[in-house]
């Protein structure tokens, strides 16, 4: 493997008066136990538009995406501010499960609760004291067309969510977390486990979505973080390389791990 | 010798053992039914059971088997839930949640007549419960209670970890996800479970000869009354169950039809086990098929 200077990054800044920021970061740092698996992760995500997080597997894009919502809370220590409308939501006294409502995530694998397709978004929405069935059943459409699936599910709403195939599930887990309301959407690899129809059903999907959320994606497909992301952020060895616009980075990066990286002329 | 060969021959002997094991089992449970089955009638099933005259039924010692094994489930039920949730959702991997398994796992391999024993000096004797249900219902939660622990923790970590952090992401606590997500898709498991020991304990005797005692007072079914003596629901009378009354007629049986009595009893209680088991296999698998709408 090609050995990089870590200490050679470019990261773009922002004015947040010109560009109004959903989340920043700064010196973010994560340790499990002894194993220092994120180092210098501060990250700017400009709102309304889907930042992609690529590099290879075990470079610490996963890790430092859990981190967010503070998914790593029980296995990892994380150092560092996670800014979201002005307040560090690293901090310990916050209501992690007041703020998850705010930044909701997608995993890799499809996880539908074993429910009908209806509750799968109902419920949690219950849950956070969403009682009327008319506003209930309102959300459930409006998450489900924007996670493109109403069109496939909306004859049968009571089949149960795990007779749906990968790609379907995947969306309804999207429609699920877009169900709450969320600001900030985090996707941990979304795509990986679905076909090539599926993954453009979703892709289109998120498309969409960016007009309304701050997304934030970590994907193991340089195709895919350049066909729909507008940031994107190079990950290596824990250390965050480069950050700029997806179009900069895919034609003109300004580091050479990133080059050698996005053309396939890596390790 | 060839791998073709070896392969054929590892075959035969393999097959040779589970029929052995198919065999007796077929056996046992054919000589069973086959001997009992013939005593086994309404009258039998409905009447209370007789010391020196022949034709005794075993209507009372059936009743107090079921009574006995509701009680038992519902001790033992709400504490083996608890515990099995707190070991597998919430335990941290330290040395006492490792010594709460290794008693667990002692507890489980647990002699029944030691229960039993144990069961009788503390709560008949200590407690002055004496010879009754809940003496017998409580020894039997002992019994039971590391085994359905443990069969409940196993249910759980059968539920993806997926679905945890499906709950948390969407802002619920971790109770809200073990109640709301996590326990209905463990139900087909945990159910099968309270049934499979459901037919443990309907067969056990060995616990209950000292705690829930081997007389049978008559029974009066239309006393509904649970503080009289005469009534099915009085819980501090001492009652015989089903395995115990079998036990008793073989050691000290001086009815002229003890031998039939005994086969006929045997021949129910066995017809009950193997009913639990069953329905166990056939709820689960309704229930699990309905969760997950696979055909």
């Amino acid at each position: 493997m090609k050995t990089y200077n870590l200490e050679e990054t470019y990261i773009h800044k922002f004015d947040p008066i010109e560009t109004p920021l959903g989340l920043e970061t700064k010196d973010l740092q994560v340790f499990y136990g002894d194993n220092h698996a994120m180092y210098n992760g501060s990250l700017q995500f400009p709102k309304n538009a889907i930042t992609a997080l690529i590099g290879a597997s075990g470079s610490g894009k996963s890790t430092f995406l859990r981190s967010l919502n503070r998914m790593n809370d029980d296995i990892a220590t994380v150092k560092g501010k996670i800014l979201y409308q002005d307040v560090d939501i690293n901090a310990s006294e916050i209501n992690v499960y007041e703020m998850r409502k705010h930044v909701g995530m997608v995993f890799q694998r499809p996880n539908p609760f074993a429910k009908s397709i209806f509750n799968n978004i109902a419920y949690p929405l219950r849950k956070a004291g969403m009682k009327s069935k008319s506003q209930l059943a309102e959300r459930v459409e409006k998450s489900l067309v924007q996670a493109a699936l109403w069109d496939e599910v909306k004859d049968d709403l009571n089949r149960s969510a795990l007779a749906l195939s990968g790609g379907q599930q995947q969306r309804l887990c999207i429609a699920r977390a877009l169900a709450m309301n969320p600001d900030v959407l985090l996707l941990d690899e979304p795509a990986s486990a679905l076909d090539p129809i599926s993954t453009g059903k979703l892709e289109q999907a998120l498309y969409d979505l960016q007009k309304h959320y701050t997304i934030i994606m970590v994907t193991h497909s340089m195709q895919q973080a350049s066909r729909v992301s507008d940031y994107t952020a190079f990950f290596h060895m824990g250390h965050i390389l480069e950050f700029d616009r997806t179009q900069r980075i895919f034609t003109r990066p300004h580091i050479q791990a990133t080059e050698d990286y996005i053309s396939g002329n890596f390790g | 010798m060839n791998a073709k060969i070896i392969d054929k021959i590892a075959t035969a002997i393999i097959s040779l053992l589970v029929g052995v094991v198919v065999l007796i089992l077929v056996a046992l449970i054919g000589y069973i039914l086959f001997t009992g089955l013939p005593h086994v009638s309404w009258h039998f099933l409905t009447s209370p059971s007789q010391a020196f005259l022949s034709g005794g039924g075993i209507g009372d010692q059936l009743f107090n088997s079921f009574y006995l094994l509701i009680l038992t489930l519902l001790i033992s039920f709400p504490i083996a839930l608890g515990a099995g949730i707190y070991l597998f959702e919430y335990a941290p991997k330290n040395w006492v949640t490792n010594t709460i398994r290794v008693a667990i796992e002692v507890l489980s391999s647990l002699p029944s007549v030691v229960v039993g024993l144990f069961g009788f000096l503390l709560f008949v004797v200590e407690f002055q419960l004496g010879f009754s249900i809940l003496s017998g219902a409580i020894a039997l939660t002992f019994f039971n209670l590391p085994l359905l622990t443990r069969s409940i923790e196993t249910s759980l970590s059968s539920v993806p970890k997926l679905q945890r952090e499906a709950g948390l992401a969407l802002g619920f606590s971790r109770w809200q996800t073990v109640l709301g997500v996590i326990f209905p898709e463990a139900l087909p498991g945990i159910l099968t479970a309270i049934i499979l020991s459901a037919g443990r304990i309907f067969g056990e005797a060995a616990a209950l000869i000292y705690t829930a005692g081997q007389s049978a007072p008559v029974l009066n079914f239309a006393n509904w009354n649970p503080f009289s003596p005469t009534s099915p629901l009085n819980f501090m009378r001492p009652a015989e169950t089903l395995a115990v009354h079998i036990w008793k007629i073989n050691s000290e049986g001086i009815m002229p039809d003890a031998s039939a009595v005994s086969a006929g009893a045997s021949a129910v209680l066995i017809l009950a086990v193997l009913i639990f088991n069953v329905s166990a296999r056939w709820l689960g698998n309704r229930i699990y098929r309905k969760v997950t709408a696979s055909k």
